[in-house]
């Protein structure tokens, strides 16, 4: 199993979550989060102070899948997050152990 | 406030009814009282309404200390008003007794009021000399809450650092030495005044006892502005920087917060200047039209500013154009046309929205603006009264005095207040001391000074924990490290 985490701007989260359910995506888990990559931040101005501010809002979304699903739930994401424009966020991958669901107990791929 | 001031009824073409040698006992008058129970209750709320407005400035970690500084001056200011408060400022007004050099009026001459009621009930009172009497109840409840907001509006220079008791002794200390005495001076047929021993009928000399060319303060731009900024930028002087001052960002925390403060504010000041006529007639609605479309002013140049030097129009631009506006027109609205009122709040905004920079550029950190806004917007309006008062003033070929004496008042309000404020400040540092420790500054005065937090931030984790019935023994530090 995998767990695939996509960090993403926060108006594309629809679209994703949209685009995740046409494929069958059962579930998944968002976080607020902030940070910056080449986006850097933005600057804003008070009283003509000028701050900069580094860390953008962003969403932080992940999804457990079984092996042979990963490599398309994640060309899926990137495709529905994708604007082309500076600050669209990364997706990454990393093996899991072990699932188990809470309610029944059931593990590995039975859990997702 | 006006003492002695007949250049606005002239100014307006309305005629002044003066009462003819009263052989009568005098008479209440209904709609002026009504006016004046209104007019002292929107006051009122200005400090309420500045509470929000600098609550919101802050960072979210001393938003409620911010906005206890205002409560708590309210508070205060509000007992010793009736104490000794008003008997300093016009404890002498109805009786003729003598003050003290000009400067302020005996304090135990009227302490705590009972004299106010006669054996005829509440007595009266005509301040202006007009035949327009109401009870001085509500005179004092309208000056009362103008010397609340004047020490309310110093806290925003010291924001995010002091300890709440030094702040709330400042307040006692400062009203009385520094306020109640000005006030006096200005309204009180002070040395400010335009009596016949005031500064005016010195330099210019007087006629039947009225200086020939009377100073012009409708509302308090040297009360009140010039002093609560002039007042907050020796408190800057002596408190000194926050921890990160010019290095961190320091954003306002909620601006929706800081627009409502201004909204309230703009509400409250319609009584503040309106009813500082003391009447509900003709100048009183000049007053309300100057005062309204010189803030609507005062917001258009600062934003015009702000989008020429900086790109954006901001929010908090507009909430301070706002109230650098109505700074502005508080001692000139009764004696400008409206026209006169927009080109002085023009300036107003524009004026106070480059002066806000100052503060980083000399290093003082007077937090919240108090000195951009509230100082430099009341020396404009207070010398620009000089300028464009339709009577008297220089552009409307009034020659060059009274606006010789408007720079004289408001320097000498200045000089006065910094000076003062800065000797009681020193003091109290020597004393009580005004900073909270680092730490604390660091962690944020809420918890430090109140034990409080205005805000659940952290989702779960901030809204979980226990009640306990018993205060925990150990410091606020490891109870919040504990916590954590």
């Amino acid at each position: 199993m995998k767990l695939i985490t996509a960090i993403i701007k926060p108006h594309q989260l629809d679209e994703v979550k949209e685009a995740l359910e046409a494929f069958g995506v059962a579930g998944m888990t968002i976080s607020e989060a902030s940070g910056y990559g080449r986006q850097r931040g933005h600057s804003e101005v008070y009283r003509g102070a000028e701050y900069t501010v580094d860390f953008v809002p962003k969403v932080r979304l992940e999804v457990l899948v079984d092996d042979v699903d990963s490599s398309d739930v994640l060309e899926v994401i990137l495709k529905a997050a994708q604007t082309g424009r500076i600050g669209d966020g990364k997706i990454w991958s990393i093996p899991v152990d072990e699932v188990v669901r809470v309610r029944t107990g059931e593990r590995g791929v039975d859990a997702l | 406030m006006r003492l002695g001031e007949t250049a606005p009824h002239d100014t307006l073409g309305m005629t002044t009814a003066l009462m003819p040698f009263a052989a009568e006992p005098p008479v209440i008058n209904e709609a002026a009282t009504a006016f004046m129970l209104i007019a002292s209750s929107m006051v009122l709320l200005m400090t309420p309404g500045l509470a929000l407005f600098y609550g919101g400035m802050t960072r979210s970690k001393s938003v409620l200390n911010m906005m206890m500084m205002s409560f708590g001056a309210l508070a205060a200011v509000g007992i010793i008003y009736v104490l000794w408060g008003y008997s300093m400022s016009f404890g002498n007004l109805q009786d003729g007794t003598s003050d003290i050099a000009g400067i302020f009026a005996n304090p135990f001459h009227l302490f705590g009021l009972s004299a106010l009621t006669g054996d005829d009930g509440p007595r009266l009172i005509d301040p202006f000399g007009v035949g327009v009497f109401i009870p001085e109840y509500i005179y004092v409840g309208f000056q009362l809450t103008f010397a609340v907001i004047t020490a309310a509006l110093i806290s925003g220079a010291i924001a995010d650092r002091v300890k709440f008791s030094t702040w709330m002794t400042f307040v006692v200390i400062w009203v009385t030495i520094v306020y109640f005495p000005l006030a006096h001076m200005v309204w009180g047929g002070g040395l400010l005044s335009g009596s016949e021993n005031g500064l005016s009928a010195k330099l210019f000399g007087s006629t039947d006892g009225v200086a020939n060319v009377l100073p012009i303060d409708f509302a308090g731009g040297t009360v009140v502005h010039i002093n609560a900024g002039a007042a907050g930028l020796a408190l800057a002087f002596v408190v000194g920087k926050r921890i990160g001052f010019g290095k961190v960002a320091m954003r306002p925390h909620n601006l929706p917060l800081v627009m409502i403060g201004a909204g309230l504010l703009w509400f409250g000041w319609f009584g503040f200047n309106a009813g500082s006529e003391l009447a509900a007639d003709g100048v009183a609605s000049a007053v309300w039209l100057n005062t309204m479309v010189a803030t609507c002013a005062a917001a258009i140049g600062w934003l015009l500013i702000e989008k020429i030097r900086d790109g954006h129009p901001t929010s908090l631009g507009a909430a301070s154009g706002v109230v650098a506006g109505l700074v502005a027109i508080t001692p000139a609205c009764g004696a400008l046309s409206p026209v006169g009122s927009i080109i002085l709040g023009l300036v107003a905004g524009g004026l106070s929205a480059l002066a806000v920079g100052l503060k980083y550029k000399f290093g003082y950190d007077d937090s919240l603006d108090v000195v951009g806004v509230h100082l430099v917007a009341g020396l404009w309006g207070t010398i620009g009264a000089g300028l464009l008062a339709t009577s008297t003033g220089l552009f409307y070929g009034g020659g060059g005095e009274q606006t010789v004496l408007q720079i004289l008042i408001a320097l000498i309000s200045l000089a006065l207040s910094f000076v003062l404020t800065y000797a009681i400040a020193m003091g109290l540092k020597a004393t009580l001391g005004w900073r909270i420790s680092e730490d604390e500054e660091s962690e944020g005065i809420d918890q430090a000074e109140h034990a409080e937090s205005a805000y659940e931030i952290g989702g779960f984790a901030a809204s979980s924990g226990r009640t306990t019935t018993t205060r925990p023994a150990v410091p606020s530090e490891q109870a919040e490290g504990a916590n954590a």
